[in-house]
């Protein structure tokens, strides 16, 4: 059987990159295999877990059903995306240490990313709005109680200091 | 003090940054892919199979049939502690393929190949050909005389049976003026959920077999691992990494023994096993389906008179755990509410289902179901307030149990109980919801549950702890007991800066555990460890405090009595001058030129006590009658824990488990096909596991009356929170509209008939 | 990975129509949430697939030059539930597709793959139904557009000739304006499921809010492909606005409606459902058209 390949231009957390992939392959299998970003995790394979989840293009994508083809041309995030320069971690991710929002972690990283498309509409959403936003994750460890409350808690702390920013113009 | 303070995670931050290491992300990608055939039918048994056509797909490396098993080596699975007495052994019933097929999903061959496509496509080539048997669902049925018979050694299908007797229940129920209540209250087959499956990869080193697992168990793995092969205990490695959860699914052996059995019929190289979440449903384990059956005589002023209790626990096809969940259920009966006049009949009967085992709660959320479900029908029943009943009968503070001497040394039941009522302020709403008529109503009902911690008297308990000292005054810390999840090694880590004196930066928990260096422990289960590794800790913290004491003295010249380690320092108590660093004092110790030593401690302490932990559930929820849903509005756990270690960890776990009890109460469930006892809902689509959207607010209180036989003032709490959550639920739709669901899940399916035949809705043709 | 034999990457719509003659045996994928899902479970494992996920001509919500609802069919779930267009013209089909799956099926899920997929659970689809949408497809032949009450074919299978696609889902002005609906997920939990039912009912009122001038109700799992239960739609049409009209009205869906017993709920269940969804979503209907519903 001849294997079909496809040449894969984007920029991963920030970085332009370009590989060969196997059509075949998930965009879980290219970011985990060929780019060692283990942060995405498999947890079902059929997106029904969110432990795969990566932003592209600003949204949220279980990439377990996300063709790897698909890719070329995609801006894409991992949780590893989000390491500052000098190995800083984000506000979002203090918050999950805080909040005692993590204990297995292996559905972490993909909640996280959830997290992120959420704060970067830098609006204020209700309770409800955020436990939908949330809701395509499973998660058999915290019972979502911390986890809301890290989103929630970050959400108010960057609105207070857009707000703060805004007084001080 | 760090013990009591909710200091962060020590792995929180690799856990945040995806730098945490589980099996998948450490396996080379040189591996092979394994996958499993597995069985479609119920009952049989294999005749042959053909893998010619599936031989010829590209990449295939091998595929081995349960005909390539030469040596039969039967292997247990529990993950419990060995036992040098042959008759407390775990059935050892297994074998890495089967030709006898006992359920639909049982293993009979595997495919090695290069990647998955090729295995996947070599799997659907294959063609057995079975001999098929009658088989069984129903765990009463399996019981009847001339049911299939899955094990030729178990007549009737009953892996085993025990009786409680206290008193004379007969003779008891005689009393005049004594009030029947009797209910059938059944639990379903759930499954743990964790979001890793269960994975594994193996490779040779040399003549010894490497094995990698997502495990809470390591060290019983490497037992298991050497009995299914056939070869010394010796020759096996296994480690374990972080693991993506495991809440008692991974207190058994999976599929490490077949992965390692692969591994050496292909010479020895790399294997990977990554069981898709479709057959970790129900290839796994599972939760045991218990049908209890409770009738209780009660006096008209609220006392029980006798009592009496069966129980018919649902195995599936292999013995796994065996008896131990039913009977721990059924144990916990006579404790929670005394009584003079008990009869307990416990079963655990095979059936041709997938193999249940260990989960969160250990056959205690089956037994809460039933028993906080018939207390509050006696309640009813009898027209007492169901809180104040409670009181009345719960086990009273004093109460001592014989066979684990455990003793109900503070008044928790009630504490919890006054607490949680608090929290979700049950007065004022018991009141309100009376009297509600209407289609949608509002209820609040309450579960209460009390909790082992560790498995003394049943079985060993044992911890072993070493601890290195750095030159820098730090040192590692490792014990056989493990990090799942829960935040054990944070535990761990504050216990351990306590007893030895120093900042808790400076204990580096070892949480990657490998046989060949841990020190043996039975590791996560039973809600041990905590309790356990705190008596290994404070031992061997102390044991290394003496040894840096020790030292202290020869490079102080002052008298160990008068010297102590704070916060890393060397100190002397007279006058509290701090004479040296830990650090100073470690490096002079390994590099000394007159008295070399490497400071190290290691010990084992054996447990021989047992505690009691306690809790209960207030749950609130909203019924919508016609359209036959439950949805939970508020619910609080209050737990005595005893001390806790690290309260924002407690408070994290009890939500987790809290979780999981909501789920068992309202929506899950894995069903079978009657026509074929194939899983229908095995995909976490079909398995209504809660969301964040099915849930409220969860609510954590606790009450601290410090355990007196533990080490920290500690004992369970990584089960408990799961175990009362259900019947609250129950109780709470029963208070709203005076339908009792005895059957769990409370979910639109059951409650369209619990409502239909309590004629709260109607046909409306 | 997936079992895939060959994939074939479409960058435009006459693109993707020319690949599909090439490769007859070629499934379309769109998103992929279903079919990817599929290939994995082996039901169409081995398959060549021509992707069209890649064609942003298909992709966004307008009105057209007749006034008519123009959805793209690879539009997402959230674009179309984030579109003005649909908010202020038909906010029921954005509510309707907020309740597929979760944020993550939503941004990668697409109107055109599911209503293509032919099964009768798609959340779009009863509102689709119960607006009088109608589909565009387009082949070799050029455009055509049908009902999309006769795309539907049987279950799984939907009016697609040879190396056709849906292009696009239209929703003309008449069928629309004036109109207010309301559609009713029921599943077993608040996330991540696929519905036991569902209902879509819109009404338009007459101008003194009083009667109901038309009524149209469409049901999702009530039979083997989504379908609209007319008996009921009859029952209350030109009706006064009113409990009985209500109850009359939920009770006539029974004439409709064929739900089978299945081990994700049975019948009888399925029946009680209907009637009480067509209840509750013809009373939120008629209050959003602005009536009121007196005793």
């Amino acid at each position: 059987m001849n294997k079909q390949y496809k040449l894969v231009r984007c920029t991963i957390n920030g970085k332009e990159r370009e590989t060969m992939v196997d059509v075949r392959a998930s965009l879980t299998d290219m970011l985990r295999n060929d780019f060692r970003l283990t942060s995405v995790k498999k947890g079902c394979e059929v997106g029904e877990c969110g432990a795969c989840n990566v932003l592209i293009n600003g949204e949220c994508f279980n990439s377990c059903i996300y063709l790897a083809a698909w890719a070329d041309g995609k801006e894409i995030l991992t949780l590893e995306g989000l390491e500052g320069p000098n190995g800083e971690i984000s506000d979002i991710q203090q918050a999950f240490i805080d909040e005692a929002a993590v204990q297995c972690g292996f559905c972490t990283p993909g909640a996280i990313m959830s997290a992120v498309e959420i704060l970067n509409e830098g609006r204020e959403l209700s309770d409800e709005e955020i436990r939908i936003r949330m809701s395509g994750h499973l998660c058999r460890c915290t019972g979502y109680e911390n986890i809301f409350r890290a989103v929630k808690k970050t959400m108010l702390k960057r609105l207070a200091a857009a707000s703060g920013n805004r007084q001080g113009e | 003090m760090y013990a009591g303070k909710s200091v962060k995670r020590v792995d929180a931050l690799d856990k945040v940054t995806g730098r945490t290491r589980y099996t998948d992300d450490l396996c080379d990608r040189s591996a092979y892919i394994a996958r499993i055939l597995h069985s479609t039918i119920a009952n049989g048994r294999v005749v042959s199979i053909d893998t010619s056509e599936a031989e010829k797909v590209p990449g295939v490396v091998k595929i081995l049939t349960c005909f390539d098993l030469k040596e039969k080596h039967y292997f247990p699975t529990a993950g419990h502690p060995w036992s040098t007495d042959p008759a407390h052994q775990d059935v050892a019933d297994r074998l890495v393929l089967t030709e006898r097929v006992r359920f639909y999903g049982d293993d009979i061959a595997a495919v090695v190949a290069e990647d998955e496509v090729a295995a996947a496509q070599a799997l659907r080539l294959i063609h057995v050909e079975y001999e098929e048997y009658p088989f069984v669902l129903d765990v009463q049925k399996a019981m009847e005389d001339g049911a299939p018979l899955l094990h030729e050694e178990y007549p009737n299908n009953i892996l085993k049976h025990t009786q409680i007797r206290n008193g004379d229940y007969e003779k008891a129920i005689q009393e005049p003026g004594l009030i029947r209540v009797e209910g059938w209250y059944e639990t379903p087959v759930v499954q743990h959920c964790h979001i890793e499956n269960f994975i594994c990869y193996a490779e040779m080193e040399g003549d010894r077999i490497h094995v990698v697992s997502s495990t809470q168990i390591p060290h019983i793995v490497r037992r298991i691992v050497g009995q299914a092969l056939g070869i010394e205990w010796g020759r096996v490695r296994v480690v374990k990494p972080y693991i993506g959860g495991g809440f008692g699914n991974k207190q058994d052996i999976l599929y490490e023994p077949l992965c390692a059995w692969l591994c050496m019929q292909i010479g020895g190289h790399l294997v990977k096993l990554d069981v898709p979440r479709e057959e970790t449903f129900v290839c796994n384990r599972t939760r045991h389906s218990i049908r209890n059956h409770i009738i209780s005589w009660v006096r008209p002023d609220g006392t029980y008179a006798a009592r009496k209790l069966e129980s018919f626990s649902d195995q599936g096809a292999y013995a796994s755990h065996g008896h131990s969940i039913c009977a721990k259920g059924a144990g916990a009966f006579p404790q929670l509410y005394p009584c003079d006049n008990v009869e307990v009949d416990a079963y655990t009967v095979f059936t041709n289902k997938p193999v249940a085992g260990a989960m969160r709660g250990y056959g205690i959320p089956q037994a809460m179901w039933a028993v906080e479900s018939h207390t509050e029908d006696v309640a009813a029943a009898i027209g007492a307030d169901p809180l104040e009943f409670r009181r009345r009968n719960l086990m009273p503070v004093g109460y001592k149990d014989d066979f684990s001497k455990n003793e109900n040394y503070s008044d928790s039941f009630n504490q919890c109980l006054d607490k949680a009522m608090k929290a979700i302020d049950y007065e004022r709403k018991v009141k309100e919801y009376e009297h509600q008529t209407g289609d949608v109503r509002r209820g609040i009902g309450m579960a209460v549950f009390w909790y082992n911690t560790a498995v003394w008297p049943i079985s060993l308990e044992s911890s072993s702890c070493r601890m290195v000292l750095n030159q820098d005054g730090s040192f590692q810390l490792q014990i056989g007991e493990t990090e799942i999840g829960q935040g054990a090694d944070t535990a761990f880590a504050q216990m351990a800066a306590d007893v030895v004196g120093v900042p808790m930066e400076k204990v580096h928990v070892v949480s990657c555990q490998d046989t060949d260096v841990t020190p043996f422990g039975t590791s996560a289960y039973a809600s041990r460890q905590t309790y356990v590794a705190g008596f290994s800790i404070r031992q061997t913290g102390l044991l290394l405090k003496e040894r840096i004491l020790d030292y202290a003295h020869l490079l102080t010249r002052m008298p160990v009595f008068n010297l102590d380690i704070e916060d890393g320092n060397i100190v002397r108590t007279t006058d509290g001058r701090k004479l040296m660093t830990l650090a100073e004092l470690a490096t002079e110790a390994l590099y000394s030129l007159t008295d070399s030593r490497h400071i190290t401690a290691e010990s084992t302490y054996q447990i021989k006590s047992n505690a009691y932990s306690f809790g209960c559930t207030i749950a609130e929820v909203e019924v919508d009658i016609p359209m036959c849903k439950a949805r939970l509005l508020n619910v609080v756990n209050c737990h005595d824990a005893g001390k806790l270690i690290n309260p924002a960890l407690a408070e994290a776990q009890v939500h987790g488990g809290m979780s999981m009890g909501i789920g068992f109460g309202l929506t899950e469930k894995l069903i079978f096909d009657e026509k074929t006892g194939r899983p229908l809902n095995n995909n976490l689509l079909d398995y209504k596991l809660s969301t964040f959207l099915d849930h409220p607010r969860l609510m954590a209180e606790f009450v601290e009356n410090p355990e007196p036989t533990s080490a920290f003032g500690t004992k369970s709490l990584g089960e408990p929170p799961a175990c009362s959550v259900a019947p609250a639920i129950r109780n709470a739709i029963f208070h709203a509209t005076g339908v009792a669901v005895n059957n769990a899940p409370a979910d639109a399916h059951n409650l369209f008939r619990a409502f239909t035949e309590a004629g709260l809705i109607h046909d409306e043709r | 990975m997936y079992d895939i034999k060959a994939l074939y990457e479409a960058e435009s719509i006459p693109d993707a129509v020319r690949l599909l003659q090439e490769h007859p045996e070629a499934q379309i994928i769109a998103g992929g949430s279903d079919v990817l899902v599929q290939i994995r479970e082996g039901k169409r494992a081995g398959a060549e697939l021509v992707s069209i996920y890649g064609i942003d001509e298909m992709r966004g919500v307008c009105l057209d030059g007749e006034g008519a609802i123009r959805i793209g069919s690879l539009t997402s779930f959230s674009h179309i539930a984030a579109s003005p267009v649909i908010r202020e013209h038909i906010p029921v089909l954005g509510e309707a597709v907020s309740l597929v799956g979760g944020p993550q099926i939503r941004n990668i899920g697409t109107i055109g793959g599911n209503t293509c997929n032919g099964v009768t659970s798609a959340d779009s689809a009863s509102t689709l139904f119960a607006w009088d949408a109608e589909v565009e497809l387009t082949g070799p032949e050029g455009i055509r557009r049908i009902p999309i009450r006769e795309f539907y074919i049987r279950a799984g299978k939907v009016d697609l000739k040879p190396a056709e696609l849906q292009t696009a889902i239209l929703i003309p002005k008449k069928a629309y304006e004036g109109y207010h609906g309301n559609y009713i997920k029921y599943a077993m939990r608040e996330a991540m499921d696929i519905a036991n039912l569902g209902c879509s009912v819109n009404v338009s009122l007459t101008g003194d809010k009083k009667t109901i001038r038309d009524v149209r109700i469409a049901y999702g799992v009530a039979g083997p492909i989504p379908m609209r239960a007319e008996t009921a739609e009859k029952t209350a049409r030109g009706r006064e606005v009113n409990p009985e009209t209500v109850k009359a009205f939920a009770r006539a869906v029974l004439e409709d409606i064929h739900p089978r017993d299945s081990w994700r709920a049975a019948k009888a269940f399925r029946e009680h459902i209907a009637v009480e969804m067509a209840k509750r979503a013809l009373t939120t209907s008629i209050t959003l058209a602005g009536g009121e519903i007196r005793e």
